[in-house]
């Protein structure tokens, strides 16, 4: 058993196809999705994270990229400029995962990368606009 | 017992001067007492770095040839107040960009500007015999420019309220994002480390005091907008929701940035981070006790922002220890709590302060004028329609 978190990108002729539960039931993968941007037509794009048989994992990475998927790690998913950044905590407010958090005497902002879901809620949070998420 | 401030001053140059941090001047007192605590501290030091919409900045561009009466300005695309001589003009810091919207205002370019960044300027004017040029478009920065002052007419407020949201849907306010069914409790106050909860009376700070100001040294040019120091307090005299407020000038040419950023707040607007400290002075023990105050004493209110009203419901009281634990309990709920000021560079404000006190390249001085300590707030009431008529 393993489990990966990767980003897919799928061409818009393959969004109309039931590629998770293809995924489930075929490969039996658990698919936990984290974000997803689907819309009928264009480019979707979503992060899954996949736990299953290693094997399985493998071959169901096989098969997404056979339908025209693109399968990339999600790795370098948040970023947050902390040169530029102040510790104001104001992104604190939105990470419900507690991903952001102020820690120590000196209320030091910190990011916790293994618990960001990548909600991207943070973005629109941060007053001196200094986080990016990709995904 | 009782100090000055001139004997103060004198300890200043002599390198004999006390000072400490006011969350360090928090533990003294609990350990030592309020009167052996002015036995041994002359000075305390306060800070705050936080969201503050009342800020912005003037400048004289220097005259052009033929020479304008600049009446419509643009600094990097963002409007800015030129309703004054030729080419005075004034940035406001929540103007937008008229290109890039709320993503950039005023109080970037002044960041900018602070930064040694190159600004665009377009201006145009209406074209007078003393002033025959309509329109002007080139580059400014710091060096090309005369005078360039902050002047904030809202600062350092004493004690600010809670915001959460009992609504259905995420509120976008200068709070931040307040999220669904009271998912989150923002405040923005510095608690114990705040200029004027140190001083909750105005005793020390008045007209003329020098302070902190964004990395340089400024000073109080008046009581700030909505002063309001006739507010409920706590027994030993600490307001309990939004109270006095400092009017705060000084040289932009000497600040930095690491002290002043320009910031959005998402689908509010541009805002302006200013970084204050206060010097107060230990003249005697009630001097000690106040600026002895723990976030633990220090309360302020929380409100629903979803009612979109001038007087909201008050839905309980906390501390400010509370609010910094990360949770508060409120409606029977664990709320998680978030600020919305740098704790983080309040104490470095203070901590810098504390060094220039030390080192004896900042001295204190007393008021020349004192702030009110008693004043209400007025409020507008819309006029209405009679008889093609606006009446009150």
């Amino acid at each position: 058993m393993s489990s990966k978190r990767v980003v897919l990108t799928f061409p818009p002729e393959v969004v109309e196809q039931p590629v998770v539960a293809i995924m489930v039931k075929q490969y039996e993968i658990l698919t936990n999705i984290l974000r997803a941007q689907v819309h009928e037509g264009e480019v979707g794009r979503m992060l899954v994270e996949l736990e299953g048989d290693t094997k399985k994992i493998r071959a169901a990475i096989k098969y997404l990229k056979e339908i025209g998927v693109t399968v990339e790690d999600a790795i370098r998913d948040i970023a947050l400029d902390e040169s530029s950044c102040i510790s104001c905590g104001a992104c604190t407010a939105v990470c419900v995962p507690g991903a952001l958090s102020l820690h120590g005497e000196e209320q030091e902002l910190l990011l916790n990368r293994k618990k960001c879901i990548l909600c991207g809620f943070c973005v629109d949070a941060c007053p001196l606009q200094l986080i990016k998420v990709k995904f | 017992m009782k100090r000055t401030v001139s004997e103060i001053n004198e300890k200043i140059k002599r390198g004999k001067v006390v000072v400490v941090r006011a969350d360090e001047m928090t533990e003294i007192v609990r350990q030592e007492g309020a009167r052996e605590a002015f036995e041994k501290v002359d000075v305390v030091t306060t800070g705050t770095f936080g969201p503050m919409c009342s800020s912005g900045a003037f400048l004289n561009l220097g005259q052009s040839d033929p020479p304008i009466k600049m009446s419509r300005v643009w600094l990097n695309d963002v409007p800015v107040c030129a309703d004054l001589a030729a080419v005075d003009i004034y940035i406001g810091a929540t103007a937008i960009s008229e290109k890039a919207g709320m993503n950039y205002g005023g109080g970037h370019v002044i960041q900018d500007f602070v930064d040694g960044k190159s600004i665009r300027l377009r201006a145009t004017g209406y074209g007078t015999d003393c002033y025959p040029r309509r329109e002007i478009e080139t580059y400014i920065n710091k060096e090309t420019v005369n005078q360039a002052f902050l002047f904030n007419p809202r600062n350092a407020y004493q004690n600010y309220s809670c915001a959460t949201n009992g609504s259905e849907r995420a509120l976008y306010t200068y709070m931040g994002i307040l999220l669904p069914k009271f998912g989150n409790i923002t405040y923005s106050s510095a608690g114990q480390l705040s200029p004027l909860l140190n001083d909750p009376y105005y005793r020390t700070v008045g007209i003329g005091t020098r302070v902190f100001l964004c990395g340089a040294e400024g000073y109080v040019a008046w009581q700030g907008t909505q002063h309001k120091p006739s507010v409920k307090r706590t027994k030993k005299g600490f307001p309990v929701e939004p109270a006095g407020s400092l009017a705060l000038t000084g040289d932009l040419k000497k600040m930095s940035s690491r002290f002043l950023r320009g910031a959005r707040f998402h689908r509010y607007g541009a805002t302006l981070f200013v970084g204050v400290g206060i010097p107060v002075p230990v003249l005697d023990d009630e001097m000690a006790s106040f600026t002895g105050v723990g976030d633990d004493e220090l309360e302020t209110s929380v409100f629903d922002y979803s009612e979109q009203k001038r007087s909201r419901r008050k839905l309980g009281s906390v501390t400010y220890e509370e609010l910094r634990s990360g949770k508060v309990e409120l409606l029977g709920k664990s709320i998680p709590t978030a600020p919305l000021s740098s704790y983080k560079v309040a104490r470095e404000i203070a901590e810098t302060l504390k060094s220039w006190i030390a080192k004896g390249d900042f001295f204190l001085t007393e008021p020349v004028q004192p702030l009110p300590v008693e004043g209400d707030l007025k409020v507008l009431e819309a006029g209405r329609r009679k008889g093609g008529q606006v009446v009150q």
